[in-house]
Order: C-alpha cells, then structure tokens, then sequence
C-alpha cells in the first residue's frame, strides 16, 4: 500500500460513512445539526445556500450562507460531522462556478438564483 | 520505556468521542525486528536495536549484511537504539515487535528530523519582527536584524548571537503526543497533532514510563 492508499483507508475507517443528497455551489439545502443543551439534544435547521465545497475526503467542508434578519449569516459545516443528522435538498441552482463568492456583495433581488429545471 | 521505529504518512483530522474535531498525524510503525541486545557485560550499557523497512540486499554493505543475517531477517534501512527497554516488552534477539507496544489513549514522545528551509532570515529563522515600518520612507530594512550589540564595549559581538544561517533539519522530539488510535492490522498509529519531517521520513516513537 501506498501513502496515498493508506490514506484513504484511515480516512475511511475514521469517519462513519453518511447518505446525504448530492449538492453543490448555488443548491438551497437545510442542515438538521444535532444541538446539546444541558441533558437534552435537539436539531436544529440550517437553511441556506450552498457557497462552496472545499477539501477532499474526511476533511471536505461546505459553507452554507443565509440571510437572517437582515443580516448575512455563513455556517461552515465538516462533511464528516457527527453532528449533522441530515440534509435535505430544497432547490437546485443554475450558477456558473464552484464557488460563489459574488453572492456575499448582492442583497435583496439581485441575490436571486435561477432554479434548475429538468 | 517502550519504543518503535515508523514513517510518517500523513496528516487528516478526526472527530473524537467529546465531537471535537481534532487534527492528527497517521504513522505506519513496525514491525521493528530486535537486531541486537547490548549488555552491560558485553558493551558496558544496556540496550536494544530494532531494524524497520526492508531493502534491497544488493544496496547493503557486507557487515550490515552479516549482522542482519545473524537476526535472521532481511537488511532493513533504518536502525535505532532503544535504552531501558521495558521488561513486559523487552523481546528476545531476531523477535519482531508491533504496534500492540502502545495502547489507545496515551501519551508517546515522536522524533524525528523537521523539514529543512535552507539558508532563512532572522525572522524566519528567530521569529525577530524586524525594523521599523513599511511607509514613511523606510525601505530595505523590513527583515533586517537591528543591532548585533553595543560599540565601544565590548567591541566585538557576543557568541550566540542569533543570526540568518541554515534553518531546520534538526533532530526534534514531540513531547506527550496522545495515541488516538491503533490499526493493528495495517501497522497504524494516529497520534493527536504534528510530528517533525516529512511525508515518508523516518520517525522514533518512544513512551518513557
């Protein structure tokens, strides 16, 4: 076995292997995140789209970017998080590149982003 | 103290039973072959040298040859002394030792040989901040060392002082490095954190009791 090989084995091995939608830059997705509180757990939903994805493998990160009263909130969540119970895929979005850095400048109807259609 | 020779392979992160998502280094370590026991009798210290990673026959000298061949192994390329190896793990001459030397959840010490960075400054090389400003006309002094002492007294500069010159490849230890996991079947230990060097560079794990 290789570096690279062993790698992806440890990789593997660490992380316990989620189903989740397949989404990507400029997709509105909502994140149920697992929320300690005290003894109680709770999820709570994250809704927004998808900025970028970054990295590869166990270390892969999303960002996901929402507007909340007025004000832009970016959430960046590990992909391998034992928090994230599940996403869920709300609307898929036509946009040009992977990451979608030019939304953060746009407000109101010019945030707007055109919806795939099949 | 117990000990093994590995190779780093890589960094990556892992998330650990708290949820903390926690950076950490895999090295492939062992099997190590026990090549030699010095004695106090025979070489005044005790000791013992573990070999680890094979290689070709035809690359190795004569009297490595012959003293690989008395163990009864193939020629291996990295050889490392161990002192005051533990009883419970102290093996017999030509025995092979894993990674069951260590177990999950304690604190090893990783040495090895940092990356070298060449002929560096003295911000690099020291961490000095350098003179002076950016603007308000300096210029050229932005990583320059300032001063290397006083003029009259004492006249010359004091030894040690701390200067550009050759930066890394030394020989660096990690200390209380935490075992985060064992892969026995692979030769894998994941400690928490960096270890000095290189992917592919040879390191010594080391638990002092």
């Amino acid at each position: 076995m290789n570096q690279t090989e062993i790698m992806n084995f440890v990789q593997d091995t660490l992380t316990e292997k989620k189903e989740f939608p397949a989404f990507k830059a400029g997709d509105t997705i909502t994140v149920h995140y697992k929320i300690k509180e005290g003894n109680k757990e709770r999820l709570q939903p994250f809704r927004g789209v998808v900025i970028q994805r970054r990295g590869s493998g166990s270390t892969e990160t999303f960002t996901v970017r929402k507007i909340s009263s007025n004000i832009g909130v970016e959430r960046i969540f590990p992909i391998t998080s034992p928090f994230i119970e599940k996403i869920e895929l709300n609307r898929r979005g036509v946009v040009r590149r992977a990451r979608i850095f030019y939304l953060k400048a746009l407000r109101g109807k010019k945030a707007r982003i055109k919806e795939k259609k099949y | 103290m117990s000990g093994l020779i590995g190779k780093k392979i890589g960094m990556t992160s892992m998330f650990d039973a708290s949820g903390k998502n926690v950076p950490c280094t895999v090295v492939q370590a062992g099997p190590c072959v026990v090549t030699q026991i010095k004695t106090k009798e025979t070489d005044g210290y005790e000791a013992i040298q573990l070999a680890y990673d094979d290689k070709k026959e035809k690359s190795t000298s004569k009297a490595m040859q012959g003293h690989f061949a008395k163990a009864k192994t193939t020629p291996k390329r990295m050889v490392a002394e161990f002192t005051r190896f533990e009883k419970e793990h102290r093996k017999e001459f030509g025995d092979l030792l894993g990674v069951d030397v260590f177990i999950e959840g304690e604190y090893i010490d990783v040495v090895g040989t940092s990356k070298g960075k060449g002929f560096q400054g003295v911000v690099k090389r020291h961490g000095f901040g350098g003179v002076g400003q950016q603007t308000h006309g300096q210029h050229n002094r932005l990583r320059a060392p300032g001063s290397l002492g006083a003029s009259s007294w004492p006249s010359r500069v004091f030894k040690g002082m701390r200067m550009a010159g050759r930066t890394g490849g030394n020989r660096v230890k990690m200390i209380n490095l935490q075992v985060m996991k064992i892969i026995p079947e692979k030769n894998l230990i994941i400690v928490k954190g960096s270890v000095p060097g290189p992917k592919g560079s040879y390191l010594i794990l080391e638990r002092w009791s």
